[in-house]
């Protein structure tokens, strides 16, 4: 029996592994994650009817599994396009959260004295998941605006976040050396779940991404860990392939950010200054603003325009009537096309997603590397809610924190229209010269109301 | 070492390399979906904690099983259904294949 049990391991483990393969092509994605999912289905399949049930185990699985089973599907189905990172997020919080409980509950199990091969992984799933769990929620917070997205910090903290980490070390060895018992593994807990906090306020909103991918690889690794403390080959092999193949994920992300991981976890030390001074450095400068009308007459007579969306065209939901705005140009003889950054949005890729969602034809999203070099070719670049990502700063100023990061060069083409909510610094609270460009029109206000703004006006042109 | 723990420990090593290779060739656009899928499979964890709340017979123990499982089943359905979703965004629209030139035959 137990032979079943591992064979059908072994098949959701190659399940697994092919799903990843097919969800990082974009033929199978979809089928992928399909795939991984009967893997899930079977490997649950296979564990449940070898289990010894107590009556209030048979009842608290029925209740865990619909709650579950109801939040999440509800939880998915319901989120906004734009809101996918904070779920994703949230989703993530909650999978470390039970890896860490598993191995609260063997720790009780095992008694006083443990052997080490139990008891280490046991304490690594408590404290890796514990802090994939309460990073995860102060990512969410960020990205849903319950708190602010600019980096939290203050004087000591990096102090306060070591000796953090020596009390966590301490009761680790206390619970390995000395003796299992629950003070010291649930202050293990509440201390590393103050620590994921720690661990996470001071990041940028703009960096949750990357944050949010590494604490999915923690959460992998915790799994794998919950995996030696039960031997159980499943959790093992799925656990350490997400921690490993979210690991190389992260580091793509921060390399798309043109930044290393060290930077984007620690880059809040010693850079709020350089980011005040460069601020003080161009207060007093003008910035020219246009009505919609002049503006719909600036692109109802271009030849080529390059529409660049970012973060602010989620929010609004503006992709809709962005793609108004263009197919009424197209009309118009204008060549029109989209500048996708890499990490424009809040997620690598997530603007792609948002705009096939309002039928933009693929043909017309344009990846950086492609795109770039007809900027100076275009007579508009119109930027709607991006701002980071056009940042010549990135370029020319060694002290901004995003320097070296790969931008769109919307700073070459022949007119800039720079669609913004207000003069507010954008997710990364870094000042943007593109504003101060004199090539460049300010056009005020909520993206969607702009765009729809702008529509009537091109009609009317 | 035992021999279960050393069979672990090498599924364990394995692993950690079919995770890196089999992923390394993604193209940034399925940046998000990825790790929405793997955010997904960690959802495993739910078999283990079924696995601990199954035995649950003090009040401690049905806590703990109880939140470990909805927690877990969050993860897993949650995590399959919003992968799905985006994945849905990008059904059929795979950049067309350039029309091959019709070479005219002289």
């Amino acid at each position: 029996m137990t032979t079943l049990i591992q064979i059908a391991y072994l098949v959701a483990a190659v399940l697994f592994i092919l799903g990843l393969k097919q969800l990082s092509s974009p033929k199978g994605a979809r089928n992928g994650n399909f795939i991984a999912a009967v893997g899930m289905v079977i490997a649950l399949a296979a564990t449940v009817p070898l289990l010894h049930f107590t009556t209030a185990g048979v009842i608290i699985i029925a209740i865990g599994v619909v709650i579950g089973a109801a939040v999440g599907a509800i939880g998915a189905r319901m989120v906004k396009m734009t809101a996918i990172p904070q779920m994703v997020a949230l989703f993530n919080g909650v999978g470390g959260g039970a890896a860490a409980l598993v191995a609260v509950a063997e720790l009780l199990r095992f008694g006083q004295h443990p052997s080490f091969t139990e008891a280490f992984p046991s304490v690594f799933s408590i404290v890796i998941g514990s802090v994939s769990f309460a990073g995860s929620m102060v990512a969410f917070a960020k990205l849903q605006e319950l708190m602010t997205g600019t980096p939290i910090t203050y004087p000591g903290q990096q102090i306060v976040n070591g000796i953090l980490a020596a009390l966590i070390l301490g009761f680790v060895i206390a619970v390995l050396a000395v003796a299992s018992i629950p003070f010291s593994f649930i202050s293990l807990m509440v201390l590393a779940l103050v620590l994921g906090v720690a661990f996470v306020l001071p990041i940028g909103g703009a960096d949750m991404p990357v944050v949010i991918s590494l604490l999915n690889a923690f959460t992998g690794l915790a799994v794998a860990a919950s995996g030696f403390t039960l031997n159980n080959f499943a959790l093992i092999v799925a656990g350490t392939l997400v921690g490993a193949s979210g690991s190389l994920l992260t580091k793509l992300m921060s390399d798309a950010m043109g930044r290393s991981l060290a930077n984007v976890l620690f880059g809040a030390f010693g850079q709020t200054r350089t980011g005040a001074a460069a601020t003080a450095g161009i207060e007093g400068r003008s910035v020219r603003s246009g009505s919609a009308e002049d503006i719909g007459t600036l692109l109802a007579y271009s030849q080529r325009v390059i529409i660049v969306p970012g973060y602010g065209l989620a929010v609004a939901q503006a992709q809709h009537a962005a793609r108004e705005l263009a197919e009424l140009l197209e009309k118009r003889g204008v060549e029109v096309s989209y500048a996708i950054h890499p990490v424009a949005g809040r997620m690598p890729g997530h603007m792609n997603v948002l705009l096939a969602e309002a039928n933009v034809p693929y043909e017309q999203l344009k990846e950086m590397d492609e795109v770039n070099d007809e900027f100076k070719n275009a007579d508009v670049a119109l930027i709607v809610g991006a701002n980071d990502v056009v940042n010549p700063s990135a370029r020319n100023a060694p002290g901004s924190p995003i320097y070296g990061m790969p931008i769109l060069n919307a700073d070459q083409a022949k007119n800039i229209v720079f669609m913004k909510r207000s003069m507010r610094p954008g997710f990364a609270g870094i000042d943007n010269d593109l504003m101060y460009d004199p090539k460049t029109l300010m056009f005020f206000g909520d993206a969607k109301d702009s765009l729809t703004k702008l529509v009537a006006a091109v009609k009317a042109a | 070492m035992s021999n279960e723990l050393l069979n672990e420990v090498t599924f364990f090593v394995l692993s950690i390399f079919v995770g890196i290779e089999v992923i390394s060739k993604v193209p940034t656009i399925l940046h998000t979906p990825l790790m929405s899928g793997t955010n997904a499979i960690h959802g495993i964890i739910v078999v283990g904690a079924i696995v601990i709340a199954a035995g649950a017979n003090s009040p401690v123990t049905i806590i703990l099983g109880l939140v470990a499982v909805t927690l877990a089943t969050t993860n897993v359905v949650g995590g399959f259904v919003v992968t799905d979703r985006m994945l849905e965004m990008f059904k059929g629209r795979q950049s067309p294949k350039p029309a091959t030139p019709v070479t005219p035959t002289k």
